[in-house]
């Protein structure tokens, strides 16, 4: 079974069409790259995928299961997470108040109005080993208006492994980072196990290459083209639209 | 943190002891307003400080519970009945309320109250037969439970007290809870929260009818102390008074909205007694906090009172350093 499908997707703004007929079908563990120019409709790709767009037409499936009309809010409960290209944090809190926030979101104790949240001791511990994980842990407690941009991206992706997705979807993780940083995270998403299946939309062809395993191209809403690493570097149409340029 | 302590336990003490050391009648009344006004303002205080949500309606919510208390006493129910029917109709106007305005944030939101709090005031002005028009509806008496009449302004500032206290405890639980940590999560990146797998709209729904009980509880002692309710209490210069103490306390604090009702209090019925433009006054209070402390009284002395003590900290330092 597929961990993520998508079948016929299409969405138009307008007379734009952003997403026309597009076709995904990622496997398990498997670790996909999406690639395409400026405007290509990654990102757009992406916000139908997690569901804060609807679709005009075409499908959705998680592990078999059709989630086109799940809302949003309910995807991470089924296992979906996501980061965002341009950094969506909550700036007046601490890094480790972050990842917290990101652990409630999938705890019924969201809803508790009445316990003191710094009693829910779990949500800090497991906060703490998501940070670890991306070597921020011993700036926990440091307020997120203090940390740096490479901080940041690192936060983002520690919220969404916090939630331990059975697929996640990454939007241009290495954007903005120096060599340094982006080797960091290079390292990072090398280290996610293959029980996590990843989709990941990137430009820096030097990290994503090496990441990938199968590689989308993406040009106007379209797939032009799909296959192995090897097969989509050497295909013309990917030198014509893309590489080339 | 023992300082804070010490504080609480100086402002806790003298609130209890207030009638003994403040002997005028007049005084004592004030600092129930003062209270009661506390409440609403910390009611408020749910929706701007930790939602991110201006409500421009909120005297049409606590006019509707004024309104139902004074009319089903009219009617001739009693005291307790009056009260629970009273808080209902509050709860489920304010569900009303939330349904409605909830179909937008920001601007929106503040039109869609704005609009909800001038359809109320005008329901109070034109619905003659229910709200007596322009001429509003007196209250006979004060509820007395066990015998303990609240008829005396004593009584009345003791029971006005204990609701305020409790009030206060009920926010301070509600902002240290995951709920409450939720709710600013939906302040600073409503689109962050959904993606993590909350329900935006539900957390806001829940924080509006947390207010709504807060301004519900403002609404029955309001109309208990004044023992009288006309349109003007629901009109917009009310709703924009509390919108006021919040913003000029501090929004997302537990003290500044306190803050912020005895400042508009005070300089509203002690002031006015002295200087006859005291709207003039009220402005200009304002305006220096706007621009001297936008945060708020309680952040912005805050702020200053760390500056003064590092300050300070660097004088001593200097002069020790010196032989």
């Amino acid at each position: 079974m597929s961990a993520l499908t998508v079948k016929g997707l299409c969405k138009a703004f307008g007379g734009l069409h952003v997403t026309s007929d597009v076709n995904l079908d990622v496997q398990p563990g498997e670790r996909r790259l999406i690639i395409g120019p400026n405007g290509a409709g990654k990102t757009t790709l992406f916000n139908l995928i997690t569901g804060e767009l609807t679709p005009d037409s075409g499908s959705i499936a998680l592990f078999g299961q059709d989630i086109t009309h799940v809302p949003s809010r309910r995807r991470p409960h089924m296992g979906m997470a996501r980061t965002y290209q341009i950094i969506t944090l909550f700036p007046r809190d601490t890094i480790i108040h972050n990842v917290s926030l990101a652990l409630l979101g999938l705890s019924r104790m969201r809803w508790n109005p009445l316990i003191d949240m710094k009693r829910l001791g779990h949500l800090t511990e497991d906060g703490r080993a998501a940070l670890d994980r991306v070597g921020l842990g011993h700036l926990a407690d440091r307020p997120l208006a203090q940390t740096s941009y490479g901080e940041r991206r690192r936060v983002e992706i520690a919220m969404a492994l916090a939630q331990s997705p059975k697929v996640l979807l990454l939007d241009e993780p290495f954007a903005g980072l120096s060599i340094d940083e982006r080797r960091d995270v290079h390292q990072l998403l090398l280290g996610i196990p293959r029980d996590v299946t990843m989709v990941m939309i990137e430009h820096n062809m030097d990290v994503a290459l090496e990441f990938a395993e199968r590689i989308t191209l993406l040009h106007f809403g379209e797939v032009i083209v799909e296959g192995t690493r090897a097969e989509v570097v050497a295909d013309p149409r990917t030198r014509e639209v893309y590489l080339g340029h | 943190m023992s300082a804070r302590i010490a504080a609480l336990v100086v402002a806790l003490a003298a609130l209890a002891t207030l009638p003994f050391w403040l002997a005028d009648i007049y005084y004592i009344n004030v600092s129930s307003q003062i209270l009661l006004y506390a409440i609403f303002a910390l009611g408020l205080d749910v929706l701007v400080g930790y939602a991110g949500l201006v409500s421009l309606g909120h005297a049409g919510l606590l006019g509707i519970v004024a309104y139902a208390t004074g009319f089903m006493l009219m009617e001739g129910l009693g005291h307790p009945l009056a009260i629970v029917i009273a808080l209902a109709i509050g709860l489920a106007g304010t569900a009303v309320f939330a349904a409605l305005s909830l179909r937008a944030t920001g601007i929106g939101f503040i039109m869609i109250t704005l609009a909800i709090g001038e359809i109320l005031w005008g329901l109070a002005y034109r619905w003659i037969s229910f709200t007596g028009g322009d001429n509003g509806i007196g209250l006979k008496t004060r509820p007395a439970p066990f015998g303990y009449s609240m008829s005396s302004p004593y009584t009345f500032y003791y029971t006005t007290l204990i609701i305020f206290l409790l009030s206060v405890i009920a926010m301070a639980i509600f902002v240290r809870s995951p709920f409450g940590a939720a709710l600013r999560g939906t302040r600073d990146q409503p689109r962050r929260m959904n993606a993590l797998g909350y329900h935006v709209w539900a957390i806001r729904f829940w924080a509006c009818m947390f207010s709504g009980l807060l301004t519900a509880v403002a609404g029955i002692l309001f109309v208990y102390y004044t023992q009288f309710i006309s349109p003007q209490t629901v009109a917009l210069t009310s709703s924009a008074e509390v919108l006021l103490m919040v913003i000029a306390g501090g929004p997302a604090t537990l003290l500044g909205p306190i803050v912020g009702a005895a400042l508009v209090v005070v300089v509203k019925s002690v002031v006015s007694g002295f200087i006859e433009r005291w709207n003039f006054l009220l402005g200009a209070i304002f305006v220096a906090i706007v621009i001297l402390m936008p945060e708020g009284l309680v952040p912005g002395s805050a702020r200053l009172w760390r500056l003064a003590w590092r300050k300070a900290g660097a004088q001593r330092a200097k002069t020790e350093g010196k032989p």
